[in-house]
């Protein structure tokens, strides 16, 4: 087990298994978000959102879920800047035919969804915990933070609107080649499942696209 | 036909090394690349111009010592072939040409189109290989193989250490050659005894010598003249982690 982390093999190991988790994470996040467009009411969003606030057993998926990130990035800025290196000289000119095409600007999507993350952990997360939000009842019991509002007034306005979507898209991207990329790194490489995992990842990174776009265009041409 | 040529030419390791545009009007169609550089360089000699230096030995695609970046692919345009077996066919007439070294840290150019590929041998020097006791020849068929498992070997031991994917991966990564060779040996069961070992030394000397990281960008199976396909890189992870974690 030693060291494994320092060969080229083994930091893309992680980053491969904290790719899967985060594919996991954003799951779980469009379902609790889909609850926005799919009830008239703001309960349920409400309700789900003081649920991963709270819950002691979601706290510590939260923590893995930074580290994740982190590790994530950490990583692969590592394997970067040595791929940088590894060719000092580039060549004039560049022809190649047949790759996985968003593989070439895995970085730069990324960096672009990192830019995105602190966005938006500043509008709703950390508002959820350490700023002011408007508090609401349900029932005579509990009381809730309304976050749901908070997203409805958000995206009522049309910049935010365009920029969320165009940040789906680039996740989009990066999944495009990463979901079936993750699988290979872990050395998954089969001939019957293989053409399964790609087109499970193209029906993934299609639902996942789709679905957080369309929360803020319903949201925007309905509220 | 005519073809202008634009070939890097480099004094040495240090130099600095640049374009040099060629206009060649004696090409026929028949010849194949390297004949077309050795008539080129004919004519530079007679003009007592240095000649432009580039690698070959058998001159059909089993060596591996010929390559060269052509128009931003390795081996020019056609697939599945070294740069010796490419013709000029490949090419209409009035056609530039680009031709580069192939271009990673680990292969200094050594003079214009000749790069160092000794990075290769130490690798392969780290473990491609099997330790036998020499003596009387074995018996055939005392080990068996599977005829699945040795057609796999043999799918992976057509790599003929080119440099082709190193050359085309834009992270000069040379996972697919490792891949080949690691594979090649663990299918077979006179590689097993030391296939851990090999495994964990041979990625070891291929980060050390400064290759880049995969990225299944899958470039290196596309330009690769014996088509060593990715799944080679996947055997090549999980000989990896199981010698590493298990
Ligand atoms: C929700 C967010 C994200 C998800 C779901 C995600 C998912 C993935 C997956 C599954 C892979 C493939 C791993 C592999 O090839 O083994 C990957 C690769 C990559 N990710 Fe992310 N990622 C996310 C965020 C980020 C961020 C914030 C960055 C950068 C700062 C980033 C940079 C990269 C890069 C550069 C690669 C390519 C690594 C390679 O091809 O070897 N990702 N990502
Ligand atoms: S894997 Fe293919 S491209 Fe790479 S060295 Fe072997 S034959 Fe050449
Ligand atoms: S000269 Fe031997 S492979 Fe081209």
């Amino acid at each position: 087990m030693s060291n494994i982390f320092n060969s080229s093999i083994g930091k893309k190991l992680m980053v491969a298994l904290a790719g899967f988790f985060l594919i996991l994470f954003l799951l779980v996040h469009l379902g609790i978000n889909l609850t926005l467009i799919l009830t008239e009411s703001s309960k349920p969003f409400n309700v789900a959102s003081h649920f991963m606030g709270t819950n002691i057993i979601i706290k510590v998926f939260e923590v893995i879920l930074f580290t994740a990130f982190l590790l994530h990035i950490i990583y692969v800025l590592i394997l970067q800047i040595q791929n940088w290196i590894a060719r000092p000289k580039r060549y004039k000119i560049y022809n190649f035919s047949q790759i996985s095409f968003f593989s070439k600007f895995m970085i730069w999507l990324g960096g672009i969804i990192l830019i995105f993350l602190v966005i938006h952990l500043t509008d709703f997360y950390f508002k959820s915990k350490f700023g002011h939000i408007g508090e609401i009842t349900y029932d005579n019991i509990s009381y809730y933070t309304d976050l749901s509002s908070l997203v409805i007034q958000k995206f009522q306005i049309p910049g935010i609107v365009i920029f969320y979507i165009a940040c789906f898209l680039i996740l989009g991207f990066h999944l495009w080649h990463g979901f079936q990329s993750a699988f290979q790194t872990l050395g998954l490489n089969h001939k019957v499942y293989t053409p399964v995992i790609k087109k499970l990842g193209m029906v993934y990174t299609i639902v996942v696209v789709s679905g957080f776009t369309i929360i803020p265009l319903i949201i925007y041409f309905t509220q | 036909m005519k073809v202008r040529l634009k070939i890097w030419r480099q004094e040495n390791a240090k130099a600095k090394g640049a374009f040099v545009t060629y206009d060649f009007e004696e090409v026929s169609p028949e010849m194949s690349f390297l004949e077309m550089l050795d008539a080129l360089n004919q004519k530079l000699i007679k003009k007592s111009d240095s000649p432009i230096a580039f690698d070959s030995d058998c001159r059909e695609g089993i060596c591996g010592s010929c390559g060269l970046y052509i128009n931003g692919r390795p081996n020019g345009p056609e697939k599945g072939i070294s740069t010796c077996q490419l013709s000029m066919r490949a090419f209409k007439d009035g056609d530039t040409i680009y031709v580069e070294p192939w271009r990673a840290k680990p292969f200094p150019v050594i003079k214009d189109l000749i790069v160092d590929r000794s990075a290769f041998d130490k690798i392969l020097h780290a473990g491609g290989f099997i330790s036998v006791n020499t003596g009387s020849a074995p018996d055939g068929n005392s080990i068996l193989v599977p005829k699945e498992y040795s057609d796999l070997a043999f799918d992976s031991s057509v790599c003929i250490g080119c440099g082709a994917c190193v050359a085309a991966c834009k992270n000069a990564s040379a996972m697919l050659f490792v891949a080949a060779k690691v594979s090649h040996l663990a299918l077979l069961p006179q590689g097993r005894p030391e296939a851990r070992e090999r495994v964990k030394n041979m990625v070891m000397e291929m980060d050390r010598l400064g290759f880049g990281n995969c990225t299944n960008t899958g470039a290196c199976e596309a330009e690769c003249p014996k088509e060593i396909n990715l799944t080679n890189i996947a055997r090549l992870n999980r000989e990896y982690f199981t010698a590493k974690v298990l």
